[in-house]
């Protein structure tokens, strides 16, 4: 039987993914590898895109990971991952392996949304058995806040910086994770490490689920945010009450949400601890900020549709 | 600590240790230090889920103290901690003070 999913009992277990990481202090990747990693008993191989939580999880021949951990380029982790598993196959045909193994892949937006999408697209398409997750902290940060396309509108990055010439990014991020759901496969989910009970129910329901399964998890990045390094949790919990960063998923085509806030806040109140966004608060601005308010608005109300309808 | 050269290193840099980086510690990035107040602690756990460097050590399910080997100080466990009655469990100190 699973461990249950309660902080008391989860705490017993073994870290697989351990201290000593070079993460920067205060990131929110690590927590949503740690909590995905011990939502689940089985034993697990990961691949991981390049980014920054590859290159800072281990470095020489020091490594956080307590669990086979291949490094991959940043185009490849699912093409990687998708080999792993069919050998695995292969080797429990043969009657040379009898463990129940599982299979994760750990990318940054980068890695997901833009250059290792193509592996991922066709690795969902061929139906391997493993979960992909994306840790979302909206932005190339591991080479200096690039603008990738899971950026934000508006957000100030180094390759769109907001100045005299444009307000930072003049489009808005695309929604991978409709994106993958739309590749019709059975389990597809938005987390967050603030709702840390939430994420690992996703990631061990995931887990029993046969077929590719995609999860896609917000990890503030206080560098890139511009924001206090105490405050990846209490960011990732105002995306998530803002409507942001909605919790849901979708099983077989049928959405449903997870976690509906208690009362929607402004979205103003998730980017305005972030220095990324600081610009929008100046009265030139009031427009962009409004368009930004009435995005989220409109993928909530989308969203609510779709899991009344279903 | 001396880095090993490339002549001692397995082909392909393959590391066959796993979990290895607990030799590398991270708690002289830290500038300010969490302080645990055991007596506004409630057990909740809060502190250990959060910690992005796994630097809380529990016991049977209890929290236990800091690990200051690997607590780069980034404060989200006082943040975080909703303590008793008003009062944190978790405070942050300056280091050196």
């Amino acid at each position: 039987m699973a461990t249950p999913l309660t902080l008391k009992e989860l705490s017993k277990k073994e870290d697989r993914f351990t201290h000593g990481h070079r993460m920067c202090s205060g990131c929110g990747a690590p927590i949503v590898v740690k909590i995905a990693l011990m939502a689940t008993d089985y034993p697990v191989v990961i691949s991981n895109a390049t980014g920054c939580l590859e290159v800072s999880s281990c470095i020489s021949e020091f490594t956080a990971w307590n669990v086979p951990w291949i490094h991959t380029a940043f185009e490849n982790a699912a093409a990687t991952l998708s080999g792993v598993e069919t050998m695995y196959r292969s080797l429990r045909k043969q009657g040379k392996m009898d463990k129940d193994v599982k299979f994760i892949a750990f990318g940054g937006d980068g890695g997901t949304y833009d250059i290792g999408f193509q592996s991922l697209s066709g690795a969902m398409e061929r139906g391997h058995d493993m979960i992909y997750i994306c840790y979302d902290n909206g932005a190339y940060m591991n080479t200096g806040i690039q603008r990738s396309s899971a950026t934000p509108l508006g957000a100030d990055t180094t390759t769109c910086p907001a100045g005299s010439v444009i307000p930072g990014k003049l489009r808005s991020r695309k929604n991978l994770t409709k994106i993958m759901a739309a590749h019709d496969i059975p389990y597809v989910a938005q987390a967050s490490p603030s709702h840390w009970q939430d994420l690992a129910r996703k990631v061990q329901k995931a887990h029993e689920i046969k077929g590719p399964k995609f999860i896609n998890v917000i990890a503030p990045c206080n560098r890139g945010w511009r924001s206090k390094t105490n405050d990846a949790i209490a960011l990732s919990r105002l995306a998530v009450n803002t409507c942001y960063w909605p919790l849901y998923e979708i099983e077989n085509g049928v959405t449903k949400i997870t976690v509906t806030p208690k009362e929607k806040i402004p979205v103003a109140e998730f980017m305005k601890p972030q220095g990324r966004f600081k610009h929008l608060f100046a009265p030139e601005n009031e427009d962009l900020l409004r368009q930004v308010q009435e995005e989220v608005d409109r993928e909530w109300a989308k969203l609510q549709k779709e899991a009344k309808t279903d | 600590m001396k880095a090993k050269g490339w002549r001692d290193l397995p082909p392909g840099s393959v590391v066959l240790e796993g979990g290895s980086a607990v030799k590398f510690k991270t708690g002289s990035w830290r500038a300010f230090r969490p302080v645990w107040i055991e007596e506004n602690c409630i057990q909740c756990l809060f502190c250990w889920i959060y910690c992005p460097d796994m630097a809380i050590k529990t016991k049977d399910g209890k929290r236990a103290e800091f690990d200051y080997d690997y607590c780069k100080g980034c404060g989200i466990c006082a943040l975080e901690c909703p303590g008793k009655k008003g009062k944190k469990a978790i405070e942050m100190a300056e280091e050196g003070k």
